[in-house]
């Protein structure tokens, strides 16, 4: 069964309309990446002229980086190690969870009070908690590490991560993890040899989704991270918070913190749009 | 082997709930606890001291807060409002388009990836006073230059643009995914009884994206209450309290002022009132996994 409006074309002055309509929309949503871009590449007096011609320059660049008063490396690195380790933590408690929920038969009020509380703790502002986590990890040693900060981005990612792979998990017939019971598998090879393989493209969107919001994360990692743990966004928060703002650096910094989204983008785009509107539209 | 395939159905959950009972359960009770104390440090220790009624009427008391809650109100409302009528006039129109819905859609996805303090360094540079873009094309079809962030009668609406910037294509992934699901017989069978493009718009698309619309309605209101890093990046709530939302105001409590004791009863009033939004807008939610 086909879907959609193409029953339903723009004909005539409409769709000349149309289009210049889209075209005006996706002009507004790339125009300040360009212009974050264009002002990257210029030197600081060039921003702060308003030149629109100007002779591009990599400084900023090399500033941000190779600066000695710039830990921006460091800052990279450290997002890096949060973002990649959080994820595939989330990912194998996650897919566990999402699985033991959707197979086997849990009582109702375990079901009921374990999703309810993701969707209620994916809704709650992250910073209600950071303070309570913040006297318990200065107890406990792990403020300012980024052990601790992966746990808070493991906890962060784990609704968006077990929803996406319930829904994964869903769409795989039964009846074949069933003949695979048949054929002698446990439940627990059913799940590693059969429902595993079958739910990659979940384990992918999840994926990539944890990672970029992990990298994006700025108001936990702002509070429980200093000088030596620092991620990317807190970073680029110091470039625009310091008395005289260092728009080219921020500019520079902030281009360079959008990279491994677009990659993703890149490479996983459909996953990415699946993972986004899944669960939520049906 | 034997004992992790006796007891896989426990144990694959057991992480999951571990994760969630030591860093959302404990400290939650920890808020309560936090709420009726006053903390203090002093040679790297924390000291609590039992004030059960200090933070409550802080609470009450709070000046900033009531400012607060009225930005986040009209920054809610407006923003929200903008972004599900723009995204669905552009789902919409995007799906009755043969030809630029991948790039359309590919487009769309960028605001909603890249972070969204590099986001606030955008626009932060284009609305500068003295060489921001918005300024330049005001001054060159001759109207005087914009102080976008640093007049309290603009900063407001200067970050709900940039919010609406952000947000629109997500309201517009959903609509668009929910649009491009609707059966095409539908639409041939209303072409054929006579109905006009318009008519089938109103009569018949919109309504089947109810589900749709709800969801990301309660979604997107959710989130902008959320919102924290550009506005902190891009004003920090000033002018004066101008652009102050009450997740700045939290900020602000518990990590500049180190009022843990009155953070932690804050948290708390903005938990309960999220919970009460949820259950009021709980038969309009259609999350598939709460099926």
């Amino acid at each position: 069964m086909s879907a959609g409006t193409s029953a339903l074309p723009l004909v005539g002055r409409d769709r000349i309309i149309g289009y210049g309509l889209m075209v005006v929309a996706v002009l507004c949503v790339v125009g300040p990446f360009a212009w974050i871009l264009m002002s990257s590449f210029k030197h600081q007096i060039a921003i702060l002229t308003g030149a629109w011609s100007f002779t591009p320059t990599w400084s900023n660049y090399a500033e941000v980086l190779f600066g000695r008063r710039s830990d921006f490396v460091g800052n990279v690195r450290n997002s890096a190690v949060v973002a990649s380790v959080s994820t595939v933590l989330v990912l194998v408690v996650g897919t566990l969870a999402a699985y033991s929920l959707h197979r086997f038969r849990w009582a109702r009020w375990v079901t009921t009070g374990f999703l309810g509380w993701t969707l209620i703790f994916h809704m709650i502002p992250a910073l209600t908690l950071v303070g309570p986590w913040y006297i318990a990890f200065r107890e406990l040693g792990w403020y300012d590490t980024l052990g601790g900060l992966i746990l808070t981005h493991v906890t962060m990612n784990l609704p968006m991560t077990v929803w996406l792979m319930m829904a994964f998990f869903s769409e795989i017939p039964p009846e074949i993890e069933e003949a695979a019971r048949v054929d002698g598998c446990s439940p627990l090879e059913a799940f590693r040899y059969v429902a595993l393989p079958l739910a990659v493209p979940g384990l992918i969107a999840a994926g990539i989704l944890a990672f970029i919001f992990s990298w994006n994360e700025f108001s936990i990692a702002l509070n429980l991270t200093a000088r030596d743990t620092a991620t990317v966004p807190v970073a680029i928060a110091r470039f625009a918070q310091q008395y005289e703002v260092q728009h080219s650096q921020m500019a520079a910094a902030a281009v360079i913190s959008t990279i491994p989204a677009l990659l993703l983008m890149a490479l996983g785009q459909r996953f990415i749009v699946r993972g986004l509107t899944l669960g939520s539209v049906k | 082997m034997h004992i992790l395939n006796r007891w896989f159905k426990h144990w694959s959950l057991l992480p999951a709930v571990l994760l969630f009972l030591l860093l959302t359960i404990y400290p939650m009770a920890n808020l309560v606890r936090m709420s009726v104390s006053t903390i203090t440090f002093a040679g790297g220790a924390a000291h609590w001291a039992w004030t059960p009624l200090a933070n409550l009427q802080l609470l009450t008391n709070d000046a900033v807060l009531g400012a607060a809650a009225l930005n986040t109100a009209i920054f809610v409302v407006v923003s929200v409002a903008i972004e599900m009528a723009l995204g669905l006039a552009l789902a919409l129109l995007v799906a009755r388009l043969s030809r630029g819905k991948g790039l359309a859609r590919t487009v769309m996805v960028l605001p909603i990836l890249v972070p969204a303090v590099a986001i606030g360094s955008m626009w932060k540079l284009m609305y500068n006073y003295d060489f921001g873009v918005f300024n330049q094309a005001l001054t060159a079809i001759g109207f005087g230059p914009v102080n976008w962030l640093g007049s309290t009668s603009v900063a407001l609406l200067a970050v709900i643009l940039v919010d609406i910037w952000h947000w629109t294509p997500f309201v517009f992934l959903i609509l668009f995914a929910a649009v491009e699901g609707v059966p095409t017989d539908v639409i041939e069978a209303a072409r054929i009884d006579g109905a006009t493009p318009r008519q089938i718009t109103w009569r018949i698309i919109i309504p089947l994206l109810k589900p749709a619309l709800a969801v990301a309605l309660i979604f997107r209101s959710i989130l902008a209450f959320k919102t924290f890093d550009e506005v902190f990046l891009l004003t920090s709530g000033g002018p004066g309290t101008s652009t102050e939302l009450v997740s700045l105001h939290l900020y602000k409590v518990f990590f500049e002022q180190n009022q843990l004791g009155y953070g932690a009863m804050l948290s708390l009033a903005i938990i309960i009132a999220i919970v009460a939004f949820l259950l009021v807008s709980r038969r309009a939610l259609t999350l598939r996994a709460m099926a």
